[in-house]
C-alpha cells in the first residue's frame, strides 16, 4: 500500500508532463499563411500514387505538374514540344527518332537537363530489374543514346508510327538516381522535375503540397501553390467540396449532379476515352455466331444505358477509337436505342427460332450464355444487368455473374466479360493487342481469340505506315471490320465529372484517358488557373 | 511478503506473459502468411493498377519476380522472420515505401485518435454512469439511457457523416476533415487539435454507450453494497459515498470491459478515419489487405497483437493495484 501510493504520484506526474508536452507544442506559434502572394489552389481526388516518378508509372502521359517530357500535349491532345524544341520526327524507315533538347531548362535543384538524364530515363524503364509496368508499353525500344548533351536518338526494333506518342513520359535527373536502387530511392517521395511545380510536401493518406517553380521554362506559373487533397471516400469529398475546402474535386456522376442547381458551383462533364463493353469470346458456341453477336449489338439499348446508369455523364460507344478521336470513322456510329425488331430479324434469318421459355433454339442449342463483370465495380454490374435485360427481349438468355478477378480469368475464353479500355492518344496504344491475332488468349489481351485477318493487317499498316492519310484509312478499315465482326459489344464512353467553384478561371477540359488523379486530370493545366 | 506490497509478483508475471507472447506473435504471423497465401489478390497486378490490364504477362512476372512473392510460402516466411529480427520489417508493396515508414508515419496519428478517445470515453462514461446510479430511475438516468440506446444503434460511419453535416456544413464551427487545414503551410498543433475534435467526438460518443451502461449499472449494484450503506449510515456526504465506496467498488470489472474492448475501438478508429480522410493506419490497412501486401499486413498484426496483450498486462496489474484482494504472485 505504501509503495503503491508514489507509484501512482509518479504516474500522474508523468501524465502530467505529457500532457504539458502537448500543451507546449499547441502553443508554438503556427507558421504564417503564405497568403501574401498569389492563391493557393486546391484540388481533391480519390487517387493517390503510390510513387511520384515517372519510371515507376507515375504520369506516364504527361500533365504530371511536377515532370515534363520530350514532348508534351496541348487542349485537343495534339502533341507539341516539351522538352524539346520542336516535335522529334520519325526517320523514313519508322525505326529512328531524333529529339534536340531545349537550352537551359533546370530541375527543381538548378542543375542544367542534358540528354544523359533522359537516357537514363527509358533506360531505367527498360531495366527488368525496375518495378515499372511500363516496359510493356516501350518494348519496341532497342537503344536510347546521347551523341552529344542536347541530343538523343531513340532506336527501334521495328518501325512503330506513333512512337513520338510515348516520349511525353517525365524526365528524372540521371544524377540524383544512377547507382541507386530506383524502386526504394527516397526520390520517389520527394522528387525533382523540371515542370511548373515543385514539391513542398508530401503526407501519404492526406495531401500533396506544390510550389510554384519560378524557373519554369514554359513560364512562371499564375499561382504560388497548389495543394492535391487525398480523400478516398466520395461522399466525404463531396461533403469538404460542399463546405468551400476545396476549388475542384472529381466527383462519380451522381454526387456531382447535386452541385448543379448551386450557382457558387460549377460542374464540368468531361469526355474520355474510357468505354465499357462486353467481350463476347469466340470459344463460346452460341457467341460463336456472328448472327447472335450482330443481334445483340442491335437489342442493347445504349441511350438508355447513358441516362438511366451514368447519369447523363456518357456517350454511346460503337467501336473502341472515340468519337472525339481524329481518327474516329463516322461511319460505324449506329442507333444510340435498341432495334429488337432488327435483332430478332437477324437471329430469325439465321435460324435462331423461338423455344420454350421465350429463349430461341437453334440445332437444339438453346441461346444462352454467362456473362461475368467483376463484383466490386458497380457500373460494371449495373451494364451487365442492363444487358441481359436487353437480350431477353430478342430471346436471348444471359446470366449474370459477380466474379473476382482470379475467377474471371480463367474463364474469359468462353464466357463474356464485361471490360473496359480505352486511349485518348492513339489507336494503336491498346487495340493492338487487344484485337490482333497474334495476342489471342494472351491474358488481357483478346481474351476471346478473335481473329481477323483483315483487323490485323489494318492494325500492322496503322502501326508501320509513317504517313497519317494512310494511318487514317487502315484505322477506318480497322473500325469497319470490328462493326462487322462484333468481337465486343461497345456500350458506353463515360465522362468523368468534376466540380469547381465558379470563381475558379482558366479551366480548359480536354478528352481523358481512363487514370486521372494528381497529373492527367482536369487540372492538367492548373499553373494557368486564377480566381477571380 | 511484507516488503512487496500489491505489486509483488507483478515482475515474474511480467516475464511469464513476455514468454507466452513470443508463441502467440509467431503463430499470429504465421496464420497471416497462410491465410495471405489463400488470398486470391496478385500483388503484381495490384500495384499495376489499370496498367494491368495493358502490362504484358512478361512485365508482370518481373514484377513478382523482383519482390520474390512467387516463392514458396515457407522460403518468404523465414525471409521476413530473419529480415524482423534484424529489424527490417520488410518492403511494402501497396504503398511502395518501407514497411516501418509507412507504420512510423500513420501509426501516430491513429495513436493519438484512439488515445485522446479511450480518455475522454473513460473520464465521460465514470462520471455520466455514476450519476444516474446515484438517482436511479430519475429524469437523467432515463435519459442517458435512451440516449445510449440510440447511439449504440448508429453506424460509426452515419454518425460521422451526420456530424459533419452539422457542425462542419450547417454550422460551420468545425472542419468536415483532414488533419490540417488544406492550405495550412505546416502541420502546427492547434490546426491538428482543431481538425481531431469531430473526429474524437464521434469515436467517443460512438464507444460511450457501452462504458456509460455498464459503468451505471455497476454502481447501481455496489449502490445497495454492505460498505456503501454503512458510509452512507455514517452519514458520510452523497458526494463521498458515490465516488469514494460506490464508484470504487464498480471500477474493478470495468477495467477488465477496457482491456476486452480495445479491438473494437481500433475497429471504430478505421471508419472514423475513413470519414474524416485521416491519414491513419485505417486506410492503409485496407489497401494492404486488398493488395495482398503481406509485410504491411504482417506488420500491422503483430503490432495490434502486441498492443491487444500489453493492454491485458496492464489490465491485469491494473487490478492488483486497484483490489488490495487480488495478488499477482501466483
Amino acid at each position: 500500500m505504501t509503495r503503491m501510493r508514489p507509484t501512482f504520484r509518479r504516474l500522474v506526474a508523468s501524465t502530467a508532463a505529457a500532457g504539458m508536452l502537448v500543451l507546449v507544442g499547441c502553443s508554438a506559434p503556427a507558421d504564417p499563411d503564405g497568403s501574401s502572394g498569389g492563391a493557393t489552389l486546391v484540388v481533391a481526388t480519390s487517387d493517390e500514387p503510390d510513387a511520384l516518378n515517372p519510371v515507376l508509372n507515375y504520369g506516364v502521359d504527361g500533365a504530371s505538374l511536377i515532370f515534363d517530357g520530350l514532348v508534351s500535349r496541348d487542349d485537343d491532345n495534339r502533341l507539341v514540344a516539351g522538352l524539346a524544341t520542336a516535335l522529334p520526327e520519325l526517320s523514313p524507315d519508322g525505326r529512328t527518332v531524333t529529339a534536340k533538347l531545349r537550352d537551359g531548362v533546370q530541375f527543381h535543384d538548378g542543375t542544367a537537363l542534358t540528354a544523359q538524364d533522359v537516357v537514363f530515363t527509358y533506360q531505367a524503364v527498360l531495366d527488368p530489374t525496375v518495378d515499372s509496368t511500363l516496359r510493356s508499353d516501350l518494348d519496341m525500344v532497342e537503344s536510347v543514346t546521347a551523341p552529344d548533351a542536347a541530343t538523343v536518338v531513340f532506336r527501334l526494333r521495328y518501325p512503330y508510327a506513333p512512337f513520338v506518342q510515348r516520349l511525353t513520359l517525365g524526365i528524372v535527373p540521371a544524377k540524383l538516381l544512377s547507382g541507386q536502387d530506383i524502386n526504394t530511392a527516397g526520390f520517389n517521395r520527394k522528387p525533382i522535375g523540371t515542370g511548373p511545380y515543385r514539391i513542398d510536401s508530401w503526407t501519404p493518406g492526406d495531401r500533396l503540397v506544390l510550389t510554384a517553380n519560378e524557373r519554369y521554362f514554359g513560364g512562371r506559373p499564375k499561382n504560388n501553390r497548389v495543394v492535391v487533397a487525398f480523400v478516398a471516400d466520395d461522399n466525404v469529398r463531396a461533403q469538404r467540396m460542399r463546405a468551400g475546402e476545396f476549388d475542384a474535386a472529381e466527383l462519380p456522376p451522381k454526387l456531382a449532379s447535386g452541385f448543379d442547381a448551386d450557382t457558387t458551383f460549377r460542374v464540368q462533364r468531361v469526355p474520355t476515352a474510357d468505354y465499357r463493353g462486353v467481350m463476347l469470346p469466340t470459344g463460346n458456341p452460341v457467341l460463336a455466331d456472328p448472327a447472335v453477336r450482330r443481334a445483340l449489338n442491335l437489342a442493347v439499348d445504349r441511350a438508355a444505358m447513358v441516362t438511366g446508369l451514368l447519369g447523363g455523364a456518357g456517350e454511346p460507344a460503337f467501336g473502341p477509337i472515340p468519337p472525339t478521336s481524329e481518327f474516329a470513322d463516322p461511319s460505324i456510329i449506329g442507333k444510340p436505342t435498341a432495334d429488337p425488331r432488327a435483332a430478332e430479324g437477324l437471329l430469325d434469318a439465321a435460324g435462331w427460332t423461338q423455344g420454350p421459355g421465350g429463349v430461341r433454339v437453334k440445332d437444339g442449342r438453346p441461346a444462352r450464355f454467362t456473362l461475368m463483370y467483376p463484383a466490386s465495380d458497380t457500373l460494371r454490374k449495373d451494364l451487365a444487368l442492363a444487358v441481359t435485360a436487353d437480350a431477353k427481349k430478342v430471346g436471348i438468355e444471359v446470366t449474370p455473374a459477380g466474379l473476382t478477378w482470379d475467377a474471371i480469368d480463367p474463364r474469359m475464353k468462353s464466357d463474356a466479360l464485361l471490360m473496359g479500355y480505352g486511349t485518348p492518344y492513339d489507336p494503336d496504344f491498346v487495340s493492338y493487342k487487344l484485337f490482333g491475332s497474334r495476342f489471342a488468349g494472351q491474358g488481357y489481351f483478346n481474351p476471346g481469340s478473335y481473329r481477323s485477318e483483315v483487323t490485323d493487317r489494318a492494325l500492322q499498316e496503322g502501326r508501320d505506315q509513317i504517313d497519317p492519310a494512310l494511318r487514317k484509312a487502315a484505322y477506318a478499315q480497322f473500325q469497319k471490320q470490328l462493326a462487322a465482326d462484333v468481337p465486343w459489344l461497345f456500350l458506353t464512353y463515360l465522362r468523368h465529372t468534376y466540380v469547381l467553384k465558379s470563381s475558379v478561371q482558366g479551366v480548359v477540359p480536354r478528352v481523358e484517358a481512363h487514370e486521372h488523379g494528381v497529373a492527367n486530370s482536369l487540372w492538367w493545366n492548373i499553373d494557368t488557373w486564377t480566381r477571380s | 511478503m511484507t516488503r512487496s506490497g500489491r505489486l509483488a509478483g507483478a515482475g515474474a508475471v511480467v516475464r511469464r506473459r513476455l514468454l507466452v507472447a513470443v508463441p502467440v506473435l509467431a503463430a499470429t504471423s504465421v496464420g497471416m502468411f497462410a491465410l495471405g497465401a489463400a488470398s486470391p489478390v496478385d500483388p503484381a497486378k495490384q500495384y499495376a493498377g489499370a496498367a494491368a490490364f495493358t502490362a504484358s504477362e512478361e512485365n508482370l512476372a518481373q514484377l513478382r519476380a523482383n519482390w520474390g512473392v512467387d516463392d514458396p510460402l515457407p522460403v518468404q516466411y523465414l525471409r521476413w522472420i530473419s529480415n524482423l529480427v534484424q529489424g527490417d520489417l520488410g518492403w511494402s508493396t501497396s504503398r511502395h515505401e518501407p514497411v516501418a515508414s509507412v507504420l512510423a508515419a500513420r501509426a501516430g496519428w491513429t495513436l493519438l485518435l484512439i488515445g485522446v478517445s479511450l480518455a475522454l470515453v473513460l473520464v465521460a462514461s465514470l462520471l455520466l454512469g455514476a450519476l444516474a446510479a446515484y438517482r436511479r430511475g430519475g429524469l437523467f438516468d432515463r435519459a442517458l439511457r435512451a440516449a445510449a440506446y440510440a447511439v449504440q444503434s448508429m453506424p460509426v460511419f452515419w454518425l460521422g457523416l451526420a456530424a459533419i453535416a452539422v457542425f462542419a456544413l450547417a454550422l460551420g464551427w468545425l472542419p468536415a476533415g483532414g488533419l490540417t487545414d488544406v492550405t495550412a503551410t505546416s502541420t502546427s498543433w492547434p490546426d491538428v487539435a482543431h481538425h481531431l475534435i469531430l473526429p474524437v467526438a464521434v469515436l467517443a460518443v460512438s464507444q460511450a454507450p457501452w462504458f456509460v451502461l455498464f459503468v451505471r449499472d455497476a454502481v447501481a449494484e455496489s449502490m445497495r453494497d454492505d460498505h456503501v450503506l454503512a458510509a452512507r449510515a455514517r452519514g458520510l456526504p452523497g458526494r463521498t459515498v458515490l465516488f469514494g465506496h460506490a464508484l470504487r467498488t464498480a471500477l474493478l470489472p470495468f477495467l477488465t470491459l477496457v482491456g476486452t474492448h480495445l479491438p473494437e475501438l481500433v475497429g471504430g478508429a478505421v471508419l472514423v478515419e475513413t470519414v474524416f480522410s485521416l491519414p491513419g493506419l485505417g486506410a492503409v490497412t485496407v489497401a494492404a489487405a486488398l493488395g495482398s501486401d503481406f509485410p504491411l499486413l504482417a506488420a500491422i498484426t503483430l503490432v495490434t497483437t502486441a498492443v491487444v496483450l500489453a493492454a491485458n498486462l496492464a489490465t491485469d496489474l491494473a487490478y492488483a493495484a486497484a483490489d488490495p484482494r487480488v495478488r499477482l504472485d501466483g
